[in-house]
């Protein structure tokens, strides 16, 4: 937690010139959606692109969609694991490693030792929170920081997979494949997916009764509410874009619908985001970030709440790891090259601050699909993998970038306003509360220039 | 003394618009030169506001009015130009640099190069003994900072300054971390450089300092001068700021009260703590005390004494290594191994350091009032918002926190309110015993009568207080029994009634009287 920052004291120095302007817009204009909006741009642009290239929109083509979840969805796993990670102010950079030691462990029992193939998956989870231990107990209880942890692990656990299965790959049998390549069974008299239609359907049913019920509560209890508008706006286009992402996973092939792999990463990020907004141990970690000092003071166990960051990050690294093999139909030596690069880079466009204390699970996903569809994109516009990379080199600077630029301008978030609840709360006191606070108070000159930063 | 002939700085009818808030208007101020200026003011008054506009924080267009330098109207962009004009700041949070050493952040950003830009040690170090001679500093250039008190931390900032040919020397809230010594040897050095033709300005709660060595006041409240007091006119002294602070005369400093003592409730007999990092020092040696229901009691010491030291090793362990003692609380004794401990058993820590050790300032004000004790406002591990929202509401109203919302994150709180919403924090955890460090370092004088009058009502309700502080007409105001410590020895106890500012002092330096119990 870097609190001795005095260098940048003077950033504050522009937020008046545009107070006009901001008065005029109300505070609420396009950047408010945020990343998300980036998102749905970046889908529209490739479409766009590709309809001009091709006469046909490849990127909102069903069998496109489907493919994107297959193969992003283990990265967006890593994701879940990653921001919490980031939060309580540490990263991991074995998670590659991890998850391709898994996979052949996995791999090999059922290959060698004929496990069934769900047993196999419990041993996978049971490795992933062995290395996870491992980890989290050198992070939390020697204490040797979290880089130096895991750059070990990356080390350690990228050989035992090439010591395990000889650097060759291990193919795993057909049951097991179903986690990776497998979707929704068809039924009904439907020419599409109807199971996933159900689901589509639930899933905007649950966000309009969300925001309805969340505006129920505000009202109740005398918060502070955003304008009606924004509300509707916000859950009318979030059902829309459920229901219609729905309608075309349903109409891709024959005997595809919305992934296996897509299901675990929805029920995972619905369980994960509440653990972090609605759980003790969520607010824990947010404390320990936010400021580990006070967090002991307040009895928070520190130290636990890093061992359990890491080794539930090392858990989902090992069903990323199952996800990937099971995808792949084998276990190779260079599986999970390269993501823990991916995930960290999803989780800082998706808001979180390096220096801890910030950060969603939703914005993460959110960062997570820009980087996956910015790449299929690109890909399906022929680009070769070196341009790809440079591109999403500079995404990844520009997003992170302009969003601080932004704050350092005194404007809101353009990251945190779209959604988060932990970060929407801080920067919309920010951004709406000005008239009240004088913004530097006697004692506001000592305030961590992180907080201004991200 | 001269007065009001030259005067070295105007500011003429400054005015700073923030978004929606008019932090400064129409304000103006004259200093002389060679002259003390103090500047006082409530917190949020816009003193820091007006000292930003000066030194350049604020750049020239973003505000209205002139400002006058030594003669001629300037224009400044930023910190550089105004501190290229002989203007220094030296801000409350001190800006060195703690790996490097004295000499190294004397010189930072401005060194003394020679050919091809390769840093002259040499001189740089001739210098630096020459600037710490005259800030009365005997310690090595080659010190490194971190190793230095924070008084002479502080003294290094000035002799910073004095390299720059400072004409101006700006200091905010210069002794808030100082003990006495070091304040004094600081508020001498003003003096002394007054005599070397340095102005400078003083922004400062401690108003006994102000009428130590100010020769003027300008006293600023909403953003706007209310006055300036002249010495020399014999307008200063302290009932005279606090009224033009407050817009009132606050007829006592401390509210009134008739305390109602139970009985001992909880005792800690001969704790003796290692220092974390040198075994051989013991930072608490055999101490004894007690605490009865309803009972203020203080502790007083210089820094250093081991006053926080005691404090947080009795919470929890959460400072040094426990080495013997006993808590005894309501006649049983109980062994508090960490601070979920303390907190379950009824024991609370206000620190002395909000915003490091108190307060996670990326969160807002509810989720800071229930951290302590999320257990109470859950269902199993779900923690229910909505309650959160209601505590958090009903301290917000109870305690007076100035804040739109609960909401609002608590960076964006002034000093005052962030100690209230610690304060209420550890509230929630309906605590028996609370111990307050420092509860009211940097807070205005409005703010603090608010606190006190807190303090006294958790006593009313039969809780015992512990209160560390280092002003000691605040523990002679509110605490109805005194401690003092001296090398972490208990050197003393007195009842308020016999308890004078010599009496404390004496037992504060020196361990001749021990206490038997």
């Amino acid at each position: 937690m870097s609190t001795n920052t005095s260098s940048t004291s003077s950033t504050t120095s522009a937020p008046e010139k545009d107070g006009s302007r901001r008065k005029l817009f109300g505070g609420a204009n396009l950047r408010q959606f945020g990343i998300l909006g980036s998102l749905v741009v970046i889908i529209l642009l490739f479409q766009l692109l590709t309809f001009l290239k091709t006469g046909r929109g490849l990127t909102l083509d069903p069998n496109n969609l489907i493919n994107v979840i297959n193969q992003y969805s283990y990265i967006l796993i890593l994701a879940i694991g990653m921001v919490m990670v980031i939060i309580a102010g540490h990263i991991d950079l074995s998670v590659g490693s991890v998850a391709a030691f898994t996979g052949i462990v996995v791999a090999k029992s059922m290959a060698d030792w004929n496990l069934p193939w769900p047993l196999a998956i419990v041993l996978g989870l049971v490795v992933g929170a062995l290395i996870g231990a491992w980890q989290g107990f050198w992070v939390a209880y020697i204490g040797v920081p979290a880089f130096i942890v895991t750059l070990a692990g990356m080390l350690i656990f990228r050989g035992g997979n090439q010591f395990i299965g000889q650097s060759t790959s291990v193919p795993v049998p057909e049951g097991f494949t179903f986690i990776g390549a497998g979707y929704i069974p068809d039924f009904g008299p439907f020419p599409f997916s109807a199971g996933t239609m159900i689901l589509g359907i639930l899933g905007a049913g649950w966000i309009v009764y969300h925001e309805w019920n969340a505006r129920r509560v505000q009202k109740k209890m005398g918060s502070e509410m955003a304008p009606l508008w924004t509300s509707v706006v916000k859950a009318a286009f979030l059902a829309i874009v459920i229901l219609t992402a729905a309608w075309l996973f349903a109409n891709g092939r024959a005997g595809t619908s919305f992934p296996i792999s897509g299901i675990i990463l929805v029920i995972l990020v619905i369980l994960y985001s509440f653990i972090t907004r609605n759980t003790i141990g969520g607010r824990h970690i947010y404390a320990v970030g936010g400021n580990r000092l006070a967090a002991t003071l307040s009895g928070v166990k520190d130290r636990r709440v890093d061992f359990f960051v890491m080794m539930n990050m090392s858990i989902l690294a090992a069903v990323a790891g199952m996800i990937y093999v099971a995808r792949a139909t084998a276990s190779g030596p260079q599986d999970g090259n390269g993501w823990e690069l991916d995930a960290i880079a999803a989780v800082f466009i998706g808001g979180a601050a390096v220096s801890g204390g910030i950060g969603t699970v939703i914005g993460s996903i959110v960062g997570g699909l820009v980087m996956a569809f910015l790449n299929n994109g690109l890909q399906l516009m022929g680009a070769s993998a070196d341009i790809v990379q440079i591109i999403k080199g500079l995404v990844l600077l520009i997003a992170v970038g302009v969003d601080v630029w932004s704050k350092s301008q005194g404007r809101p978030s353009i990251i945190g306003l779209w959604g988060g609840k932990r970060k929407g709360r801080f920067e919309s006191a920010q951004a709406q509360e000005a008239p009240t606070v004088v913004p530097d108070t006697d004692n506001a000159t000592s305030q961590p220039a992180d907080l201004t930063r991200n | 003394m001269p007065s009001g002939q030259h005067p070295i700085l105007e500011m003429r009818s400054i005015t700073k618009e923030f978004p929606g808030v008019k932090a400064l208007s129409d304000v103006s101020l004259t200093v002389n030169t060679a002259e003390v200026h103090a500047i006082c003011g409530e917190n949020g008054a816009g003193k820091s506001t007006l000292m930003k506009v000066l030194s350049g924080v604020y750049p020239y267009g973003t505000y209205d009015g002139q400002i006058i330098f030594r003669g001629e109207p300037v224009q400044f962009r930023d910190i550089r130009a105004s501190e290229a004009a002989g203007i220094a700041i030296i801000h409350q949070e001190l800006a060195l640099i703690p790996e490097l050493s004295i000499t190294e952040n004397i010189f930072l950003g401005n060194e003394m190069t020679g050919r091809f830009g390769r840093i002259d040690w040499v001189h740089a170090k001739f210098r630096a003994s020459e600037l710490l001679a005259r800030v009365g500093l005997t310690t090595d250039p080659d010190e490194l900072i971190k190793n230095i008190g924070v008084g002479k931390q502080q003294l290094v900032e000035i002799a910073k300054a004095l390299n720059k040919d400072v004409k101006l020397l700006i200091l905010d809230e210069p002794t808030a971390a100082l003990n006495e010594n070091d304040s004094q040897h600081l508020l001498d050095l003003i003096r002394g450089l007054k005599g070397k033709g340095i102005a400078s300005i003083m922004i400062s709660h401690k108003l006994n300092e102000i009428e130590q060595v100010a020769d003027a006041i300008t006293i600023i409240r909403d953003g706007k001068t209310v006055e300036t007091l002249d010495i020399s006119r014999g307008e200063i002294n302290e009932d005279r700021i606090i009224r033009g602070m407050v817009g009132r005369s606050l007829e006592s400093r401390f509210p009134d009260r008739t305390p109602k003592i139970g009985d001992v409730f909880f005792e800690v007999k001969d704790w003796t703590v290692q220092h974390p990092q040198v075994p051989e020092r013991l930072v608490a040696k055999g101490s004894n005390l007690y605490v009865r229901r309803g009972e203020i009691v203080g502790i007083a010491g210089l820094m250093g004494a081991g006053r926080t030291e005691l404090a947080m090793s009795l919470f929890g362990r959460s400072y040094g290594n426990y080495l013997s003692g006993t808590i005894v609380k309501d006649g049983e004794e109980i062994e508090l191994r960490d601070v979920s401990d303390a907190i379950d058993a009824g024991l609370a820590y206000v620190s002395e350091d909000r915003k490091v050790l108190g307060l996670n300032l990326l969160d807002d004000i509810k989720a800071s009032i229930v951290s302590a004790k999320l257990k109470k406002i859950s269902r199993g591990l779900v923690v229910d918002d909505r309650k959160e929202f209601a505590v958090a509401e009903e301290y917000r109203k109870s305690l007076r926190i100035k804040a739109p919302s609960v909401d609002m994150g608590v960076g964006k709180l002034s000093g005052g309110n962030q100690q209230k919403v610690v304060l209420a924090k550890w509230m929630f955890t309906d605590p028996d015993l609370l111990i307050l460090d420092e509860p009211t370092r940097g807070i205005d004088v409005g703010a603090k009568y608010e606190i006190y009058t807190i303090i006294q009502a958790l006593a009313a309700q039969g809780k015992g207080v512990i209160l560390i502080s280092s002003e000691l007409p605040e523990l002679l105001g509110i605490a109805d029994r005194i401690y003092t410590v001296f090398e972490g020895q208990i050197t003393d106890d007195l009842p308020v009634t016999d308890a004078n500012p010599e009496t404390l002092m004496r037992s504060m330096t020196s361990a001749r009287k021990r206490v038997q119990n």
